[in-house]
C-alpha cells in the first residue's frame, strides 16, 4: 500500500541499505566470537578475528642455517635447506634496508658475497665462496599463511575445562524447571479464566502484580528457608525456585490465552454434563497448545541462561557449577584466555540459539500475547 | 554423571506424575465428598463447584506465596537487623545507603541505564520493525536482529568484552571498536575503564538484546493499525515519514508504553552484564550487583535486604500502572 503513495525507488535503496548495516551491526559482534573460537591461542592474541578471514601475510626475519649444515661443492660452500613450514613466501630481502627486494624465485646477494635462492615453497640454496659463520645469515621473508582453524578449544573445554560438566549440570537444571510450571500455572489460569469464585479479580491483578517483583528480593529469605527446612543447596531447591519464579508470566500468559478461547465449546460441555477437570484435560489443554509452547521457550530460555539463580540456589562445585557460572569464572580468574573463553561462551550460546530458530513462531506469538493488549 | 540426569529425569516424572496425580485425586475426593448425584445433588453441586478453584489453584498459590511473597515481608525484616540477622538497628542500614559512595554512584547508574537503554531499545527497535516491514526479506532480517534475545547475559558479555578489548599502543588490536578507531586515524582506548562514558558501553550490551524484543512487538503493532487511516493519509497528499509519525506512531502509543515499561523493569534487575564486564569497577556499580556484592562478598544480609528493597520500591510504580491496566482489561 506504501507503493500507492509512489515511494521513489532511491528510497527503498536507503531501507534496504539501512536494514543491511542494522543487520550487519547486530550480527558481527556474535560472528567475531564464533570465528575466534576456533583461532588458536597465539591467532588471537596477534591480530583481529576478521584477519582470520583472509590470507595473512606475515613478515618475519629469520636465519638460514649455519656453519654446522655446510658442505662443499666444488670451491663453493652451500647450505640447503626449508624457512617455513606452511604457506606461500612471496618475497624476501637479505638486508634490512630493502627487506623485500626480491620475489621468490630470484636470487639475492648475501653480506658475506654469497648468494642466496628463495623458492615459493620455502626452500633456499645459499652458496659463498668461504664458508659460512657459526650464525647463518639473516633473511628477511614476506610469508602469506592461508586462514587456519582449529577445533582443539573446543576438544580442550567440552573434556578437559569442565564445560561438559557444566552443560550437563545446566541441562539437569534447565528441564525440569521448564516442565513442572507448566502444569501448574495451566490449572490455575484454568481457574482464573473460566471458574466464578469470590475474590478471583484480586488474584489475577496480585499475579500481574507479582511478574514485576525483583528477583534480589527473594534471595537472601530463600536461602535462608532452604537451609532452615534441610533443601540447602541443591538442584531440587533451584527447581522449585525456578518453577515458582516462572509461574507468574505462566499464569498471565496462560490465562490471556484461556479467556480468547470460545465460549461455547466450554458451554456446551457443561451443558453435555462434562466437570471442571474433564474440560480442562480435553479440551482447553489440547487447544492451549500454542499458548504453553510459547511460555515453555520463555522459561527454557530464562532458566538456560539465567545467572542469578544458580550463583545462589547451587554451590560452586564442578558437580553444581552450570556454564554461565563456569563463564563468569572464566571471565573473573582467566580473562586473557580468549580461546577458551570465546569457545566456553559458544558451546553455551549454541543451544538456545538453535532452540530460537527453531521455535521463534511461538516466541513471537507468546510475546505478543504477553505484552499487547 | 549418570545418577544426576537419571535424577533430573526422576524429578520431571515425579514433579509432572505429582501434579496431575493431585489434581486428579483432589478432584475425586471433592467428587466423594459432595457427590452430584442424589438428593442433595443441588447444594453438593454448588458447594463442590465454590471448592473446586480454589484446588486448581492451590500449587500455584503456594509457590507464589512461599517464593515470592514471603521473602518480601522478610526482606523487610531483614533489612532492619544487621549483617547475621542477629539484632535488630532500626533503620542503620537505611542511613549506611545514603551515605555510602557507592550506594550514590549505583543510583546514578541506575538512572543513567533508566534513561537510556529503553529508549534507545524502544527507538532503535521502532526504526528497525518500520523497515524490516517494508523489504522482502523483512523476516529473515528480523530473526538476526532478534537473535541476541536468545543469548545470556554473561555470553553477551564475553562477546562484547571481545569488542571492547584493549592491547595498548604499538600492539595489534584484536577488539573490533579499537582496531575500526585505529583505522579511522583515532587513538585506542580503555573503553570500560573510561570514567562515566564506560556505562554507556555497558549499556549498549543490554541494548544489542532488548532491540530485537522492542522490535517484534512493535512490528506487530504496526501491522495492526486499520489500513484506512493510512490509505486517507495518502489521498490527502501526506509524505512516507509524515504517515509514519503522525498517523502510526500516535496508534501505537500504548504499544510503546508496553515495550518501555517491561525494558525498564528489566534495566532494574539487570546484574549479569556489569558483574560480568567490569563488576562495577571505574564507577560502573549499579544497584542489583551492589545487592549481589553484600550478599556475597560483603555477607551483609541486612545491607543486601535493603538495597534490594530500593529496587522493589524503584519497580513499584511501575507494578502499580501494570494492575490498573489489566484490571481494565479485565473489566
Amino acid at each position: 500500500m506504501d507503493n500507492i503513495a509512489g515511494t521513489r525507488s532511491s528510497l527503498v535503496w536507503a531501507v534496504h541499505l539501512a536494514v543491511v548495516a542494522l543487520v550487519l551491526l547486530w550480527t558481527v559482534p556474535t560472528v567475531g566470537l564464533l570465528v575466534s573460537s576456533f583461532r588458536d591461542r597465539d591467532q588471537i592474541a596477534t591480530s583481529g578475528w576478521w584477519a582470520a578471514l583472509f590470507p595473512a601475510e606475515e613478515r618475519q626475519v629469520v636465519r638460514l642455517a649455519g656453519a654446522g649444515d655446510q658442505r662443499q661443492e666444488g670451491d663453493l660452500w652451500v647450505i640447503e635447506g626449508t624457512l617455513i613450514d606452511e604457506g606461500t613466501l612471496n618475497r624476501f630481502g637479505t638486508s634490512a634496508r630493502e627487506p623485500f627486494a626480491h620475489a621468490a624465485g630470484e636470487t639475492g646477494t648475501l653480506a658475506n658475497g654469497g648468494r642466496v635462492t628463495v623458492e615459493a615453497d620455502g626452500r633456499y640454496r645459499a652458496e659463498a665462496p668461504e664458508p659460512f659463520a657459526e650464525r647463518g645469515p639473516r633473511l628477511f621473508v614476506a610469508v602469506e599463511t592461508p586462514p587456519r582453524f582449529t577445533t582443539d578449544n573446543y576438544d580442550r573445554v567440552l573434556f578437559a575445562e569442565g564445560i561438559g560438566r557444566a552443560f550437563l549440570n545446566t541441562m539437569t537444571v534447565t528441564i525440569p524447571a521448564t516442565v513442572i510450571p507448566i502444569l501448574v500455572a495451566a490449572f490455575a489460569a484454568y481457574a482464573l479464566a473460566w471458574m466464578e469464585f469470590p475474590g478471583r479479580a484480586l488474584l489475577i491483578a496480585a499475579v500481574v502484580g507479582l511478574l514485576v517483583v525483583p528477583l534480589q528480593l527473594a534471595l537472601i529469605p530463600l536461602l535462608q528457608l532452604h537451609n532452615a527446612v534441610g533443601i540447602g543447596k541443591d538442584y531440587l531447591g533451584i527447581w522449585l525456585a525456578h518453577s515458582a519464579f516462572g509461574l507468574p508470566l505462566a499464569i498471565y500468559l496462560l490465562r490471556n490465552y484461556m479467556v480468547g478461547l470460545p465460549r461455547e465449546i466450554i458451554e456446551s460441555a457443561r451443558v453435555d454434563g462434562a466437570t471442571d477437570f474433564q474440560i480442562f484435560v480435553r479440551i482447553i489443554l489440547p487447544l492451549s497448545f500454542p499458548a504453553l509452547a510459547s511460555f515453555a521457550i520463555f522459561q527454557f530460555l530464562w532458566t538456560w541462561n539465567d545467572l542469578l539463580v544458580a550463583t545462589v540456589f547451587l554451590s560452586n562445585t564442578p558437580e553444581q557449577l552450570v556454564m554461565t557460572g563456569v563463564l563468569r569464572e572464566l571471565l573473573g580468574s582467566r580473562g586473557g584466555d580468549w580461546e577458551i573463553l570465546a569457545a566456553s561462551a559458544f558451546v553455551s550460546i549454541a543451544v538456545p540459539i538453535v532452540v530460537f530458530f527453531a521455535m521463534q513462531r511461538y516466541l513471537v506469538r507468546g510475546l505478543l500475547a504477553g505484552s499487547v493488549k | 554423571m549418570m545418577q544426576q540426569l537419571i535424577m533430573a529425569g526422576g524429578t520431571i516424572v515425579v514433579g509432572v506424575f505429582g501434579c496431575v496425580a493431585y489434581f486428579f485425586a483432589a478432584n475425586l475426593i471433592l467428587d466423594r465428598i459432595y457427590p452430584p448425584r442424589g438428593p442433595r445433588a443441588g447444594p453438593n453441586i454448588a458447594r463442590a463447584s465454590a471448592i473446586r478453584p480454589w484446588l486448581f489453584l492451590l500449587p500455584a498459590i503456594l509457590l507464589l506465596g512461599i517464593y515470592l511473597v514471603y521473602p518480601v515481608f522478610v526482606s523487610i525484616w531483614l533489612s532492619l537487623r544487621d549483617a547475621s540477622g542477629e539484632s535488630f538497628v532500626g533503620l542503620a542500614n537505611y542511613e549506611w545507603l545514603m551515605n555510602d559512595g557507592k550506594f550514590r554512584e549505583s543510583i546514578r547508574n541506575n538512572f543513567l541505564w533508566l534513561l537510556v537503554v529503553p529508549a534507545a531499545s524502544t527507538f532503535v527497535g521502532l526504526i528497525a520493525a518500520a523497515l524490516t516491514d517494508r523489504i522482502a526479506w523483512g523476516n529473515f532480517a528480523k530473526a538476526l536482529i532478534f537473535m541476541p534475545m536468545a543469548i545470556s547475559f554473561v555470553g553477551a558479555s564475553v562477546i562484547w568484552k571481545f569488542i571492547y578489548d584493549y592491547r595498548g599502543e604499538g600492539r595489534e588490536e584484536i577488539g573490533l571498536l579499537n582496531a575500526v578507531i585505529e583505522a579511522l586515524g583515532g587513538t585506542e582506548q580503555t573503553w570500560l575503564a573510561i570514567p562515566f562514558w564506560n556505562n554507556f558501553f555497558l549499556m549498549a550490551v543490554l541494548i544489542w538484546i532488548q532491540t530485537g524484543f522492542a522490535m517484534v512487538i512493535l512490528s506487530a503493532a504496526l501491522r495492526g493499525i486499520p489500513e484506512e487511516t493510512v490509505e486517507a493519509a495518502i489521498l490527502d497528499g501526506a509524505s512516507p515519514l509524515q504517515i509514519f509519525l503522525k498517523i502510526k506512531v500516535p496508534q501505537i502509543w500504548g504499544t510503546i508504553a508496553v515495550v518501555w515499561t517491561t525494558i525498564t523493569i528489566l534495566v532494574l534487575k539487570v546484574f549479569d552484564i556489569v558483574l560480568a564486564m567490569t563488576n562495577g569497577q571505574w564507577g560502573t556499580q549499579v544497584l542489583a550487583n551492589l545487592m549481589f556484592d553484600w550478599m556475597f562478598r560483603g555477607n551483609d544480609a541486612g545491607r543486601a535486604s535493603a538495597v534490594a528493597l530500593v529496587i522493589m520500591i524503584l519497580v513499584t510504580p511501575i507494578m502499580i500502572w501494570n494492575i490498573v491496566n489489566a484490571r481494565k482489561e479485565t473489566r
